[in-house]
């Protein structure tokens, strides 16, 4: 097979991903499109920062951040780079329960080797607004690939495809104004408790730490277990239901498959 | 969207197999399309309601051949949370194509998960087959444990067979016993988050069906997407279902329209009542958190 380095096409949009205090496991996650990110990085996107991925120190002027892992405070340079990235970019996306809820940075009580001194670890919507939230620990390559082309769609399509990809963000940016705790108790404050719960099951098959059961058709939070990763909410068909995008499901995995292809 | 959804085509039809139209209640279609679709290979497993070890409590479980399919067929009275599988079916069961089936609200949350994969890695593209049943409305085991035992002063775990028709929900125990209840005291026992459920016939699935509409043992089934009309044509060409013209079935589609419209409606004004539940300082109402409008 032939390698050629190819000029970027010009119409891509520009992405960016800005590690904090993360595993590195959103990262992976992008990458596990496996050949899903090269056709993402040959049509549409390019990748103008990332960690080990991309060779560029100073955080850039891009389309859309990608902020990975929760903020501390206690590390000046975290914040620099974040308020940074918020004032370089269009689109801030807090990829990953860590920097959308803080997930399991939130149990950091500080006092660990070789950083005694850093204990304050925070959602990044404490420090920047956020436009848009990609729940869950890891998140799904699945999902930042449907947000990716999507965002290519606002950015660079017609009128209908930006009608689209709008309706279709929607919901993940209004996620992002609905606050920054997120935990299985979620269940039980916003849909249970508000006389929404039929059910279904889907918050117990989507927690990434098994921390669910269904116990006489509702859902059972072991908090024990609970990351607060923000997965099980957002899942969930009565946290949100958007009829105007999901009467037209079959359209729309039809459009991704075939941007994919 | 109309309240039947989209669909490509609308059927009277029944399974051609004797066995499973014993087994299964009303036409045994969905047990029918998971069997094809098992043999064919369009599904390598399908996430059907089974049993579990409380009697009449459903369990999703993961089917992977006919003979398990077959030994959880039959009508559940209170949902079963098959999505729970949804993840697994395709982990620790090595699932590639996986079929589900599910009530309406059921149907829709699948969708959810393959539009927006938020919690699902790797899921969206193995679900092969979504088959949707109708529903009105739906009962916690408690409460259908509280009109068995309490309304009707049976056991469960002696009730042999369950039904609901003629405005009456009747249970026949396995010593010959019949006892019922007026339907209408079901209204307090119906779930919550049924009031607001805006889909009648699974107008999600790739296929969806029910017994309303047609005449007893027989089925009504909307076939949906691409999919599932595949799937049913091919079903069709292997003989596996009698059908009938739905325009010629009595009552018809008219009554699947009417049941559909009266439910939507009905459910549309409690959606739109929650928005004016409660009351603020300055007199204005207060508002019930809305899932069709924002998370
Ligand atoms: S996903 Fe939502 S509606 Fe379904 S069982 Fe869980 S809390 Fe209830
Ligand atoms: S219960 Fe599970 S899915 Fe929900 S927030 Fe906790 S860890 Fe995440
Ligand atoms: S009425 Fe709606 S919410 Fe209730 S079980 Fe049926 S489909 Fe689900």
């Amino acid at each position: 097979m032939e390698l050629k380095e190819e000029k970027p096409v010009a119409d891509k949009i520009t992405i960016g991903e800005l590690h904090l205090s993360g595993c590195t496991g959103c990262l992976v996650t992008l990458a596990d499109n496996y050949e899903g990110l090269f056709k993402l990085l040959d049509d549409y996107a390019d990748l103008v920062y990332a960690l080990t991925l991309v060779d560029v120190r100073h955080v850039p002027e891009m389309d859309v951040c990608l902020v990975e892992g929760s903020c501390c405070l206690n590390d000046e340079i975290s914040v620099e780079e974040l308020k940074e990235a918020r004032a370089k970019s269009a689109v801030l996306v807090a990829y990953g329960a860590c920097a959308a809820y803080g997930n399991i940075t939130r149990f950091c009580r500080g006092g660990q080797w070789n950083q005694p001194g850093q204990e304050a670890f925070v959602p990044i919507s404490e420090v920047v607004d956020v436009d848009l939230y990609l729940p869950s620990c890891p998140p799904c390559p699945q999902a930042i690939r449907n947000i990716a082309v999507m965002a290519y769609l606002l950015l660079k399509g017609n009128d209908e495809q930006k009608a689209l990809a709008t309706a279709y963000l929607t919901p993940l940016m209004q996620l992002a104004q609905r606050g920054n705790e997120a935990c299985g108790c979620d269940l039980m404050y916003d849909v249970i408790n508000q006389g929404l719960c039929m059910g279904c099951g889907t918050c117990a098959g989507t927690c990434p730490v098994r921390a669910i059961t269904m116990e006489y058709g509702k859902p059972n939070v072991n908090r024990d277990l609970c990351i607060k990763c923000g997965a099980c909410y957002s899942q969930c068909p009565r946290s949100w239901f958007n009829f105007d995008v999901m009467n037209n499901y079959e359209g729309i995995i039809d459009a991704i498959n075939g941007a994919m292809k | 969207m109309d309240v039947l959804g989209n669909y490509k085509s609308v059927i009277s039809a029944r399974a051609a197999d004797k066995d499973i139209q014993k087994k299964a209640q009303d036409g045994g279609i969905v047990t029918t399309l998971f069997a094809y679709a098992l043999e064919e290979g369009i599904i390598d497993g399908a996430i059907v309601a089974g049993p579990s070890d409380e009697p009449w409590k459903p369990e999703p479980m993961v089917v992977t051949t006919k003979a398990e399919l077959l030994a959880a067929a039959g009508t559940r009275y209170t949902i079963s949370p098959n999505l729970q599988l949804i993840k697994e079916a395709t982990r620790s069961y090595g699932l590639d194509r996986v079929g589900i089936v599910g009530t309406p609200c059921q149907v829709q949350a699948t969708r959810k998960a393959q539009l927006y994969p938020i919690g699902m890695r790797d899921v969206d593209d193995k679900i092969a087959l979504v088959l949707g049943i109708y529903c009105m409305e739906n009962l916690s085991y408690q409460a259908l444990e509280a009109i068995v035992e309490d309304h009707c002063n049976q056991k469960m775990e002696s009730v042999k067979k369950m039904d609901i028709g003629k405005g009456k929900f009747t249970v026949y125990t396995e010593r010959g016993a019949v006892s019922q209840m007026p339907l209408k005291y079901i209204h307090k026992y119906v779930q919550p988050g049924c009031h607001v459920c805006l889909d009648y016939v699974a107008n999600l699935a790739d296929i969806s069906t029910g017994s309303v509409g047609s005449p007893d043992g027989w089925s009504t089934v909307f076939v949906r997407s691409n999919k599932g009309n595949a799937v049913w044509d091919g079903a069709m060409a292997a003989g596996l279902f009698e059908t009938k013209d739905m325009e010629g079935v009595k009552p018809g589609l008219d009554l699947v329209k009417k049941l559909a419209t009266e439910k939507i409606t009905k459910n549309q004004k409690h959606v739109d009542e929650r928005k004016s539940f409660g009351l603020k300082a300055d007199g204005t109402p207060k508002a019930l958190r809305n899932p069709y409008e924002t998370p």
